[in-house]
Formats: structure tokens, sequence, C-alpha cells
């Protein structure tokens, strides 16, 4: 389904510097059992978020009011194991729109980037600059512009610039997904099929 | 001419088009559907208008969630059931073939594919599953994908990739008493560690590779994506070939000499360049287990956890909070350890040479006191050749609880969970935290630790349990 549109957001920053965070964590897999794509945000790192009884364990990031916002920092190789899109869609259903890492996980990242959500990959060094910056100064705002390929800690400028394909760049900023390309090419693909 | 890997041939023969600055839209042979990843896309079909444009080209099965128990009743979990009943509608809509709950060739996906024959050398093989990668041991391009991918390839047959990167394994040599292709997987990330083949495809390679059976190869490529691999892949030799004769959906007559001779082509050229190369001696491999919560934190099981020497910042952090979540110190031996439960199943050790390791090694013992254990075959017909072959028989004499077919504990969505705060010795492929129920230990190991931690109620090394 075609998605929001993305050129430039501006928002404060949620930081989440555990590494390795792979996509059972993101949502545990009792949660996948939905046959529609709404309402997992609620199930968001629900291990980690909430005790057996269902209490906010007041200690988990998402738990703090001193955080909010639309852009997830995360630790290094953010989104490792399953290839499970619910992990996506639970981030994104949570009001994330943008996740900042050193390093993401393969499908994890191309799933973010077929739902519209903004996988934005910097060096260790900046990662570090924002978790600092963060945690220094919660309501600090970060830019993150698809047009000039570059994310910015606003307070200070310091800035660095992410790589993005042409192509998805162009679906990112005009909210097309793979299959508007896809279905265009319809007869080409029938050609090809016919000769496996 | 140019030299090119097996990853290349099979790749550029299904770039249907280029897109310039972008990703190349990528043919797919084979796709197979669960219940859990796909009803969105079905759903998004329709919403969209659109339909199944090769239905022939997808295959079904309901493993992730099912039960294991009582398969001929109507699935107790409200949920659960409505996936699988979707599932089924999906499929019937569409024009779907489908291995349903209690069919002959009903099955984890992973494991019915190469039992019937549908995985096929030279391949691509895509399914709403990290675990595809398991298919990549008969010398195909097999890899998970989200479940916007799954609507493409129901819609198009197709999908939007950029190539990854390659890399070469290649593990030569003989391997010692013992150890088993678990062992080898398992060495290799906690080599390279759970990041260490990101943005890459993984091609396995050297004699100690060659040496192994079609299952054992499958436990190799299976874990690939545990290392950050999109996938891994063994080139088709005659061990694959023999495999897949007379295999229900293989080519026969004529048309087998034909893919007998085009198989054969597939291999990498002597002289083609990897972006990133190992080696290892098979020699130093030895019974491994892991400790933490990614795959990539194994030892061999004689091992101590490694100590925080050399660690700092973030990385530190996340190691202790890991050994916090597992009850470990850092330093301390894992032999010994008490152990509450095992499992032997999944796609990476479900099938039947895994179920038969640990009948032959049980026989004439019994489980330990402290130890339940399951086992959970991986398909159907693994579950009716365990019963043929009367390894039932033995492994519940042994103690061990035969579970119907399904992914089963290795993810805990139905109720066959790891209660929190006890250990588990998995033949599975992930010990993330929860994995296996909320709070869950997870270690992961060979079929034949596991059988040996069974016995012993313990961690223990295999070769020190069983004799011969």
């Amino acid at each position: 389904m075609a998605y929001d549109k993305f050129t430039v957001l501006t928002s404060t920053a949620v930081p989440l510097p555990a590494e390795n965070v792979d996509t059972d964590q993101i949502i545990p897999a009792r949660f996948l059992k939905a046959t529609e794509r709404e309402g997992f945000g609620d199930n968001l790192f629900r291990d980690w978020r909430y005790d057996v009884e269902g209490n906010p364990k007041k200690d988990f990031v998402l738990n703090d009011p001193t955080y909010s916002g639309k852009i997830l920092v995360a630790g290094k190789n953010f989104g490792s194991g399953s290839s499970r899109e619910h992990a996506v869609w639970a981030i994104y259903d949570y009001g994330f729109r943008c996740v900042v890492s050193s390093f993401f996980a393969d499908i994890f990242k191309n799933n973010c980037l077929n739902i519209g959500v903004l996988p934005v990959t910097v060096s260790p060094e900046f990662a570090e600059k924002l978790f600092n910056a963060i945690s220094s100064d919660p309501s600090t705002e970060i830019e993150v512009s698809i047009p000039a390929q570059t994310i910015t800690l606003l307070a200070t400028g310091e800035s660095e610039s992410f790589d993005i394909n042409s192509y998805k760049k162009d679906n990112m900023q005009n909210g097309f997904d793979d299959i508007d390309y896809l279905l265009n090419m319809e007869s080409e693909i029938d050609k090809f099929e016919k000769t496996r | 001419m140019e030299k090119t890997t097996l990853f290349d041939k099979i790749w550029d023969a299904h770039v249907v088009r280029s897109v310039p600055s972008g990703p190349d839209v990528f043919f797919i042979d084979k796709h197979f559907i669960h219940e859990v990843t796909s009803p969105v896309a079905f759903l998004n079909l329709e919403k969209r208008g659109v339909t199944v444009k090769y239905p022939h080209r997808t295959i079904a099965t309901p493993d992730h969630n099912v039960p294991t128990v009582d398969q001929d009743q109507t699935i107790k979990d409200k949920l659960s059931r409505m996936q699988v009943e979707r599932l089924r509608e999906n499929c019937k809509k569409y024009g779907i073939e489908l291995h349903d709950l209690g069919s002959a060739h009903h099955g984890i996906v992973h494991v019915i594919g190469p039992e019937l024959g549908i995985t096929q050398p030279g391949m691509t093989i895509v399914c709403g599953d990290s675990h595809t990668s398991t298919h990549g041991a008969f010398g195909a391009i097999a890899f998970g994908i989200g479940t916007s991918e799954v609507e493409m390839v129901l819609a198009t047959q197709c999908i939007m990739q950029s190539k990854p990167k390659k890399m070469r394994i290649t593990v030569d040599g003989e391997l010692g008493a013992g150890v088993t292709s678990k062992d080898i997987i398992l060495y290799i990330i906690a080599k390279i560690s759970a990041a260490g083949a990101t943005g890459y495809f993984v091609e396995y390679a050297g004699s100690a590779i060659q040496s192994l059976s079609m299952e054992a190869r499958m436990t190799i490529c299976n874990m690939s994506i545990e290392m950050g691999a999109r996938g891994g892949l063994i080139a088709p030799d005659e061990t694959t070939f023999n495999y897949l004769k007379g295999k229900q959906y293989s080519p026969s007559g004529e048309a087998w000499d034909q893919a007998l001779a085009e198989w054969s082509a597939l291999k990498t050229d002597e002289g083609a360049v990897f972006d990133k190369e190992y080696t290892f001696d098979a020699a130093d491999i030895e019974p491994m287990i892991t400790y933490g919560t990614n795959p990539g934190m194994g030892i061999k099981v004689k091992g101590n956890i490694p100590t925080t020497e050399g660690m700092e910042g973030s990385n530190k952090t996340s190691y202790l909070k890991s050994l916090e979540y597992m009850g470990f110190a850092p330093g301390e031996p894992v032999k010994g350890k008490k152990v509450d439960y095992v499992f032997v199943g999944s796609c990476t050790n479900g099938r039947i040479e895994d179920i038969r390791s640990v009948a032959s090694f049980v026989k004439g013992h019994k489980k330990a006191d402290n130890i339940t254990a399951w086992i959970v075959p991986g398909s159907k017909e693994v579950e009716k050749m365990a019963h043929e072959e009367g390894l039932v028989k033995i492994l519940e004499e042994a103690g061990f609880e035969l579970r119907q077919p399904g992914c089963s504990a290795c993810l805990a969505m139905n109720d066959d969970k790891i209660p929190s705060g006890k250990y588990a010795v998995s033949t599975s492929n992930r010990n993330f935290e929860g994995r296996q129920g909320p709070g869950a230990r997870t270690m992961l190991a060979s079929p034949l630790t596991v059988a040996a931690v069974a016995v012993r109620g313990e961690i223990c090394d295999p070769r020190e349990v069983f004799e011969n």
C-alpha cells in the first residue's frame, strides 16, 4: 500500500543503545497472531516494556516520559533475526517514522523501506554523539532530511550524510511502494516467466 | 570469459530488469507461505484489486503457530485458528497448493519443500521467514522476506532486491567423532559474530561441507541468517542429485537428464572473486553450545564463558545484560550447569537424521529426572519414518515426549513454551531473550549434545556420555 510521504522530519528522539536488538525483542512471536496490520504498537518491545502482569517496567525507555519523539536511535545491529515485518509495523504503529543505528540487519532495513519507515545508518561516532546529546538534553531536536540525505543535531549543527539509493529515495519522498513499480512492468515479467 | 560465483550465476539469471541506481527486479521461481506472515499480504492484494499472478509457484503450509498435540481437532487458540483458517481461505480462493494440518506432507515449510523435491538447484526461493536460507543447501538462492515482499511475489512473482555482496566460507578437513553440522555452523557464527555476514550472501565450500548429507547441509544453510547473511548456499553435487532423484516434484525421465546437465554446471568458477573469504579447519571444531542471547555467543561445550576483558561501553553493557538474563557469570564453565528442558525439532534440526541421531544415542538410556524432553518432528513424513523405523519407541522408552509437526518451541507461538527462568538446550536456531517463552533461557546445540544433556540432566560433552 502506498505510504506516507517522507521528506524532512524534525523531532526529538528516543534512545535505545542496547546492541543486537533482535526482532523477537521488538515484537515477541506470541503477538504475531493478527490477520491485519493495525495495533502492533501496543506490544512494541513488549517484554522489556511490561512485566508478566502487564505493569510497565519503570526503567525501560518507552516508559520514561522524559523521552519521546518520532525518531528511535538504536544500538548496533538493530533488527536482527526473524524477517517478521510486524517488527516494523509495531515501530510505525507506536509512532516512530525513522530509526537510526550504526548498523542494521538486512531484512529489517528492507522491511522499513517497504512501509515508509526511514532507516538511517550513521557512523558509530555519530551514533555516540546522538546518544550523548539526547541523554544530556532529551528535548534536543534531530532533523532527518531525505532530499539532502543528512541527519543533523539542530542544537549544534553537527551533521552527517547517509546513503539511500535513488530509487528508494524517490519512493520515500512520493509515498510509492515497490508493487506500484512492479505492476507497471507486467508484460515484461510475463515474458520472463515463460523462460523459467 | 569472466569468472563468476555460483551465486552470481543464479542471481544474474533471475534479473528481469535492473533499475538504474536502484535494486534489481528479481524473479522468484518458488514461493512458500505460512499462516503468520501471509494474511496481511493477501489483504493488501484485495485492497489493491490485484490477484495472485502465478498460483502454481506458491506452496502453503501452516507451521508457526499450530499446536503439536491433537492436530485432528479444531485449534483451541482463537487467534491461531483464525490465521490458519485465513490461510486455507486464501489458498482456496487463489488456487494455491496447501499442505494442511494433518495431511501427508504437512510440516515446517523448510522441511517439506526439500522433502517433496520442490526445492531444486538453481532456483530462487523466498518465504516470509528468515530461515528460508535452508533451501540454499541445494544450490538455490533462498532467503527470507517481509510481508510487503510476500505481497509483491503473490502479485508479480518478483521483488525489488539489491544484489548482496559475496562471501565464501571454506571448511576443510575431517570432522571429529561427535561433531555435527550444527557444531560447524555454531562454530562459524561464534567466529564471525551474529552480524559478521550482514550484507553478504554466503557460499559454503570445502571438503568438510562436501562430505555432509543433504540434511546436514540444510542445518548449515538454515543458520546463515544467524550471522546476518541473507542466505547461504552450497554447490549441488552427487549428494544433492541422489537426494532429489525420485522425489514427488523432481523432474523425471528425459527432464531429469536435462536438469542434471544444468545442475551440474552450477558451481563457482575457479578464480572467481568473493568480497570476503574465511577458511576454517574442521579439526578445530568440537561440540558447541551457546551461553548468551544471540547465536554468535557460542563456545565449545567444554569451554568457559568469555570474560569481559577488552570489552567496553555499550558492548560490555549488552554482554553483561545478556549473561544476567542467562544467569551466568563471565569466565565460568558451562559444563555441569543444570538443565530443565531439551527440545529437539525446528527447521534447523527437525529432520529424520536428527531424530535418528538422538534415538541412536539415547537407546538404552533414560532421560534424567530433572529433564522434560520434547521431540517435535519437522513434518508428517519425518513423523511417519520415525514410527516406521522404531525410533519413537526408543525415544519414548527414554522418556522423550513425541509431539506432532510444527515450529513448536523454537519460537513458542503455540503452547510449547519453556517457563520463565528455566534452562532449555535446544536444537533450534535462536537463543534470543524470550524466544522459547517469556523469560526462557535457551542454549543452542546439536541433536547429539541435546541427547547427552537429556541423559545427564546437565550441560555435558556428548563425547563423554556416549561411547563410540
